[in-house]
């Protein structure tokens, strides 16, 4: 099972290689990476899943957070946590296909973003599971060409999620 | 006040309280040598930027401030690596800066253009690279704040050429304040209350103690401690000094080439307290095997470090100076409540560490016709009588002088104990003459580690330090030539230094006094002879080659499994 960390960071050059040098030094290889600016255009929110052995993931939240530029380290793994990625799929489908692939999309809540003759290009969010089966899906009517965004995570707002705080702060009090 | 870069770096520098760099010029800091020409900090022009960055550590180690060190950028910067990992793995409160290319030309493979930011990343707590004047004086005072405060330890500033020769305002700074960096001294004090408790509930406590002592400046609270509790404390490589060696709880060094009693207590011990240590792989051995029957109190200011290598049954996160002023209250005042039975079974416990103290003492080799290894440590010893600081470079040497050499207080004990880097004895012991002139600064070093600091000597001549100078000299690399004796069946390879230079002709090439001994009767006398000199001693001592150092535990073994003396002869079978 793949790590989700989700870390608060400040918008500063270096800042990220200074989190992935923590993983890399390792060895550990990361399998999704997302990062944006938040409401405070000083810090970024990252989520990272990266293959790291159980016995070792808080070691690794420490010194991830041991880091100067980082605000805030959590370990998403074994809490509840709404976990969202996004997908552009390219499908070269044949004429005669195009209306049930496009009822195949809603099913899945999948828009289409960009169409042409013998393609359309889909956009879907989901879980990242959900995904995995759209894509098979879409296989089935012609080659595929495939963009994902990786795990974008937030933890829920429950009372077991109140636990989750670093640096002596509530997690759900930071509001960025 | 508008200032030019290179001033605000000094500027800022003065204000943080340094006093002394050591540095080596380049094309792009020039502009800061511009500005050292009339500046009150005193600058010192080392041989080679990694002894500048190993100066700086031992000017940090032996007074528990700020060391600074300078680079060029390239080469300049690229030199400083060895040193800033060795201030991270002890952590060392050091402020590199470097200079770099010009902004505009960062990234075109410039003249001496190096990525300093990216390679130091990980060599340092923290780095920055700066590209706008108005942010340097920040930056600089930010990386003293980084280095000094928390787990101590290398922080690097990198300044682009143009931003030294522009104009910017200098302010003082106020409060640093980092969103990112927060730092625990209190510790919990529901845990101390409950690690009071665990302490009188212990028959066999026993306590670690280690280089966070040093850094907290928590001697005293240490020795009240020691003393409340009346429980034998060993001491890591880092934290050699933290209690006075000849305090009756002392015990010593433990680990790897740990005293017999240091390790045989922590392999019996029902209580482990361990302050400022990181249990790190030359002190536990065997994981698994280590101090098994005790719970353990782990007391350190990272959290990152409980529970990183041995659970921790009570994590205390704080600063050890404070949490042991806590504790030593709460101790003093329910000293008693614990029941004779376990005050008893305390006293037994302290009176066993003595017998196995007298049991296995360190070795005391001696010879009439050559002077043992051990023996030169002893006298060396002898005749400090803890008095002087003692610069340690990396191998045999330094564990000898770890298992001899008393000392009266923290700080006195110099050496490269996490990283192990050789060369550093000799550039380690400048850093700490230059911050204690007026003490007397010894350096100890394999013959070796001084073959790869020798172009020290030169900086120690120009500027009239005082240091003194002895060479193990065992014309091997004496520590690999032990693991080959003993673990890879005496098959020696590449640990021969049989070209040693002539030392009375090398001291007087640099205008210093130098002298060779391979007497016992003369180590002494030599030793005095250094010290009356008013100037740097070189001091060559040829002693015996095939000794080694015991007791020893093999790498992964476990810490009471030790060799205590070379195992007879095995036949090795064809």
């Amino acid at each position: 099972m793949l790590q989700l960390i989700s870390l608060l960071v400040e918008n500063k050059p270096g800042a990220l290689m200074r989190v992935t040098g923590v993983l890399s030094a390792r060895g550990y290889n990361i399998e999704s990476l997302t990062v944006a600016r938040t409401l405070d255009p000083e810090l970024s929110r990252m989520t990272i899943q990266a293959e790291v052995e159980a016995a070792i993931r808080p070691l690794v939240i420490k010194q991830i957070q041991r880091l100067v530029n980082v605000v805030q380290a959590v370990d998403l793994t074994d809490t509840q946590a709404v976990c969202r990625e996004l997908m552009l799929v390219k499908v070269r489908v044949s004429d005669e296909m195009r209306a049930a692939l496009l009822k195949e999309a809603e099913v899945f809540r999948a828009r289409v973003v960009d169409a042409a003759p013998g393609a359309y290009t889909l956009e879907a969010t989901g879980a990242s599971e959900k995904l995995d089966a759209f894509l098979e899906m879409m296989r089935t009517y012609g080659e595929i060409e495939v963009i994902r965004s990786g795990a974008m995570a937030m933890p829920r707002s429950t009372k077991e999620n109140k636990r989750v705080t670093t640096k002596g702060k509530d997690l759900r009090k930071v509001s960025v | 006040m508008v200032m030019k870069g290179a001033r605000i770096v000094l500027e800022a520098l003065a204000r943080e309280g340094c006093e002394v760099i050591f540095g080596y010029p380049g094309g792009v800091t020039l502009p800061i040598y511009d500005s050292l020409y009339d500046h009150h900090i005193r600058h010192i022009l080392v041989r080679h930027e990694e002894n500048a960055c190993f100066a700086a550590e031992g000017y940090a180690r032996s007074t528990g401030k700020v060391g600074v060190c300078m680079a060029t950028s390239g080469p300049g910067a690229t030199n400083l690596v060895t040193g800033l990992v060795d201030a991270l793995m002890d952590s060392i409160p050091v402020v590199a800066i470097t200079g770099q290319v010009p902004q505009n030309l960062i990234g075109r493979d410039a003249f001496q253009e190096a990525d300093t930011f990216g390679i130091t990343r990980s060599c340092t707590k923290h780095n920055y690279l700066v590209k706008d004047v108005n942010d340097l004086a920040r930056s600089i005072h930010e990386a003293f704040h980084i280095a000094s405060t928390g787990r101590p330890g290398p922080v690097l500033v990198d300044i682009t050429k143009d931003v030294l020769l522009s104009q910017g305002m200098y302010h003082a700074p106020g409060p640093i304040h980092l969103r990112g960096y927060k730092v625990s001294l209190e510790g919990h004090a529901g845990q101390i209350k409950r690690a009071a408790q665990m302490i009188w509930e212990a028959e066999r406590p026993y306590v670690y103690a280690g280089g966070g002592i040093v850094a907290s400046g928590a001697a005293e609270e240490l020795r009240e401690f020691a003393e409340v509790l009346e429980a034998p404390v060993a001491e890591t490589l880092m934290g050699l000094g933290s209690l006075a060696s000849e305090h009756p709880h002392c015990i010593g060094l433990l680990g790897m080439h740990g005293s017999y009693a240091a390790n045989m207590g922590i392999s019996n011990a029902d209580l482990l307290i361990a302050l400022g240590v990181r249990f790190d792989d030359r002190v536990t051995g065997r994981l698994e095997a280590f101090a098994r029957h005790a719970k353990v109190v782990h007391v350190d200011i990272d959290p990152a470090e409980i529970g990183k290598n041995r659970h921790a049954d009570l994590p205390i996160v704080g600063d050890v100076k404070h949490v042991l002023g806590r504790l030593n209250k709460l101790l003093a005042e329910t000293k008693g409540t614990e029941g004779r039975a376990k005050a008893q079974a305390r006293a037994r416990w302290m009176e066993q560490t003595r017998e196995w103290r007298q049991l296995h003492p360190f070795s005391t080799a001696y010879s009439d016709t050559e002077i043992k290894p051990q023996f030169l440590v002893r006298e060396i010893d002898r005749v400090l009588g803890g008095n002087a600081i003692l610069s340690a470079d990396v191998g045999q040497h330094q564990m000898w002088a770890a298992q001899y050499v008393r000392f009266k207080r923290p700080r006195q004990w110099i050496n490269s104990g996490g990283l192990g880097a050789m060369g550093f004895g000799l550039p380690a012991a400048i850093g700490a003459q230059c911050g204690n002139p007026d003490k007397l600064v010894f350096a100890l070093i394999g013959d070796g580690g001084f073959q790869m600091s020798l172009p020290e000597l030169s900086t120690i001549a120009s500027y009239g330090l005082p240091i003194k100078i002895v060479v193990m000299n065992n014309g091997c690399l004496g520590m690999i030539r032990q693991w080959q004796e003993l673990f890879y069946n005496k098959r020696y390879c590449a640990m021969e230094l049989d070209s040693f230079p002539n030392c009375e002709l090398l001291a007087a090439a640099f205008g210093m006094k130098g002298r060779t001994i391979d007497k016992p009767q003369q180590v002494a006398e030599a030793l005095h002879e250094a010290i009356e000199e008013p100037g740097p001693y070189l001091l060559n001592v040829k002693v015996t080659p095939e000794e080694n150092v015991y007791p020893m535990v093999p790498a992964g073994g476990a810490v009471n499994e030790m060799i205590l003396d070379t195992p007879a002869p095995v036949e090795v079978g064809d």
